[in-house]
């Protein structure tokens, strides 16, 4: 199935090259974790730190349960960051 | 140094400038800078005064750590009553010239009066004197800058100014130290205005002294300094994307305030995003930011210096803001941007260039702007109001012209400087004004932050996010995760930050150190700097006794309970998208227990019992 990645701050260079605006539209198996697309695209555990699904937050323990996702999500994932 | 101890009094009515001794019984209840100057301004300024008249006084003090070698050592806050919300205004600056005012020996500066004729405090070291500024008067803040650099040919001269906004009565404007640092909010420079004062000019060579142990104090700073290079928000988050890496998270989260606060998502929010600054532009390749900058002393840097793109439509003509100068920070392209629609990132450099240039606000400028947006959209108000101007949400062409019109002063621009409640109420529609107490929000909604919206109800300044910035802990999990949609819990959350940055506040530090710092490593810096014992206690019951302090005074003003509320838009048209679709801020179930933490009466007074226990003045 198909769901977008946002991959944000010094994470966006992780995207595939057809990425535009910091995010891609990506093939997933319909039973993947979270961490499994995490490390598919080779971002660092540490580095995910603020996880969303569809704008809600996942907090790390988790990321390895099977069947959050469905078709057309949007993860969104930020290493830490801050502002104000 | 540590405080100075000493003030300088300068009467702008009878033209005297006196220094006297620091009360160092306050300093000890109060520590400095926000709290320090709100118990100098409550003993001698009637709450129910003139915001703009010559009963107002007008503070400008450091804290303890300004000018020191602790990391981000450069702050200083402006203290008066506000025209715009008619309560306490605090507004914090970072840049140089905090530094250089303790530099030159003197903890605060205090202006009281009103001077017949416009003049500026011109301060080098113990020399202090009030020059005439007729000549400066109706000039930028950035002409002020140059004309009084040239005029001491002092290239290190410090200087904070008013611009023309302010002259000319613009309610939200800010004073501008070192060309692109404001104290922004709540009208401070419109205040300064009122008493003829352009400027404040400052040279101080007298270096650091009364540090109550240097050597633990230079360990402890040291140490400190590598907390912050080590936390991946404040060593490279900060420096890298500035605070506008927020803007796509908030955009995410369904918390991003668009078209004036009717929607919650905005479909050109990575267009005016931190990623967005570092691509670059078709014209010539560059990318809108340049570099990052830092304040005095600060080891995080997050501010942005940037560029417009030479052959964009508001700079094509007018190759003076060609050059860098500062660009946006979250909260700034925030109002300029989602929240008037437009997705257009140079059009929002630009207009961040001319909040600096004449000292406005760019949230409340942008907020009210937003809601003369939706007036005109409306039917309440048309082109021939506007003289011309087709005020439609995402016309970038329309900002533009507005931020000229309000810089100056001149045409509906005038009308924008009233601020988005007094414009509002003028046009019949108060319902379209998203304020509290008369100031405009900041970026975060509170329908999908919850305890932003108490934050917001509660704060001592009108809406605002730095009073206790819960967004740490509700979206980025600083220093814990909390639900951002749960109301349980948000009271205690909201009081223990408000404290705490009341603290950090009257320091001396940025705020933006509490992404990798708690009072547990400010207190140690400031107990090796300053006599008596500073706790990580201390510091927090210090940061409440000024919470206190400064709601007491609030309430002598004429605030009531009735104030601690939001526009009816958040508390019943719930949001239209994203995780909060669906609901509403839930203030109602936050509020009393709040009051109760707090030791307030259901009307939102101090009970005796509270007075008595932070020692406050009767």
């Amino acid at each position: 199935m198909k769901i977008t990645l946002k991959l944000y701050a010094q994470l966006g260079d992780l995207l595939p090259p057809d990425a535009l605006k910091n995010q891609a539209n990506i093939e997933v198996a319909e039973d993947v974790s979270l961490n499994e697309i995490i490390d598919r695209f080779k971002v660092p555990r540490e580095w995910a730190h603020l996880v969303l699904l569809n704008g809600t937050f996942i907090c790390d323990t988790d990321r390895d349960q099977r069947g959050q996702l469905k078709a057309n999500d949007t993860l969104a994932i930020w290493p830490p960051v801050a502002g104000g | 140094m540590a405080w100075t101890k000493q003030i300088l009094r300068v009467n702008l009515t009878e033209g005297t400038v006196n220094a006297e001794p620091l009360n160092m019984e306050w300093a000890n209840e109060y520590l400095g800078q926000r709290g320090l100057a709100t118990r100098y301004f409550v003993d001698e300024v009637d709450a129910t005064c003139d915001a703009l008249g010559p009963d107002n006084k007008l503070i400008m003090a450091t804290g303890p750590l300004t000018g020191t070698m602790a990391s981000t050592g450069g702050r200083y806050s402006v203290i008066c009553k506000s025209p715009l919300t008619g309560v306490m205004a605090c507004s914090n600056s970072g840049g140089f010239i905090g530094a250089e005012l303790k530099n030159a020996g003197w903890d605060m500066v205090i202006f009281e009066g009103q001077s017949p004729t416009p003049v500026y405090l011109h301060v080098e070291n113990e020399k202090a004197e009030l020059i005439p500024a007729d000549d400066l008067w109706g000039k930028s803040v950035w002409e002020t800058d140059e004309l009084l650099h040239q005029k001491h040919q002092d290239p290190q001269l410090r200087i904070a100014a008013i611009g023309r906004s302010a002259e000319e009565g613009c309610l939200f404007a800010a004073v501008v130290n070192d060309l692109h640092r404001a104290a922004g909010r709540s009208g401070v420079g419109t205040v300064m205005a009122s008493k003829n004062l352009k400027a404040v000019a400052v040279r101080g060579s007298k270096g650091v002294g009364n540090i109550k142990d240097p050597i633990r104090f230079m360990r402890e700073t040291a140490d400190q300094k590598k907390v912050l290079a080590e936390n991946a928000v404040t060593g490279t988050g900060l420096p890298t994307y500035g605070t506008q890496v927020l803007m796509n998270v908030i955009n995410e989260l369904g918390a991003l305030p668009t078209r004036n606060m009717s929607e919650v998502q905005f479909e050109g929010a990575h267009d005016v995003s931190g990623e967005a600054m570092h691509e670059p532009r078709k014209s010539d390749g560059k990318p809108n930011l340049t570099t990052n900058g830092a304040c005095f002393g600060c080891t995080i840097a997050c501010g942005r210096i940037s560029t417009v793109d030479k052959t964009h439509f508001s700079v094509a003509d007018k190759p003076e803001y060609w050059g860098n100068s500062g660009g946006l920070e979250y909260e700034a392209a925030w109002a300029l941007g989602p929240d008037t629609g437009v997705n257009d990132i140079d059009a929002l450099t630009y207009v961040n260039f001319l909040c600096n240039e004449d000292g406005m606000d760019p949230i409340s400028f942008g907020s009210t702007v937003a809601a003369a947006m939706e007036l005109y959209e409306a039917g309440d108000i048309n082109s021939e109001t506007t003289g011309g101007i087709e005020l439609k949400f995402g016309s970038a062409e329309a900002l533009v012209a507005i931020a000229e019109l309000t810089a100056k002063g001149e045409g509906f621009g005038k009308d924008i400087g009233l601020g988005s409640k007094r414009l509002c109420e003028k046009y019949g529609k108060p319902e379209f004004s998203m304020t509290v107490k008369g100031q405009e929000f900041p970026a975060y909604d509170p329908r999908g932050i919850q305890g932003m919206g108490l934050t917001y109800a509660t704060s001592n300044r009108g809406a605002c996010h730095l009073r206790s910035y819960t967004v740490s802990s509700e979206v980025l999990g600083i220093p814990v995760k909390t639900d951002p949609l749960e109301t349980e819990g948000k009271p205690e959350l909201v009081m223990a930050f408000q404290d705490a940055t009341a603290a950090v506040d009257s320091s001396g530090l940025c705020i933006f150190t509490t992404f990798a710092w708690s009072l547990e490593n400010i207190a140690p810096q400031i107990d090796a700097a300053c006599e008596g014992d500073w706790s990580v206690e201390k510091c927090a019951e210090v940061g409440a006794r000024i919470w206190q302090l400064e709601r007491d005074f609030n309430n002598r003003a004429g605030m009531t309970a009735a104030d601690d509320t939001l526009p009816q838009r958040l508390l019943k048209d719930a949001a239209n998208a994203g995780p909060a679709e669906g609901r509403v801020c839930d203030l109602d179930q936050m509020i009393p227990q709040y009051y109760e933490l707090r030791g307030w009466d259901s009307e939102g007074r101090l009970t005796d019992e509270t007075r008595s226990r932070y020692g406050l003045p009767a």
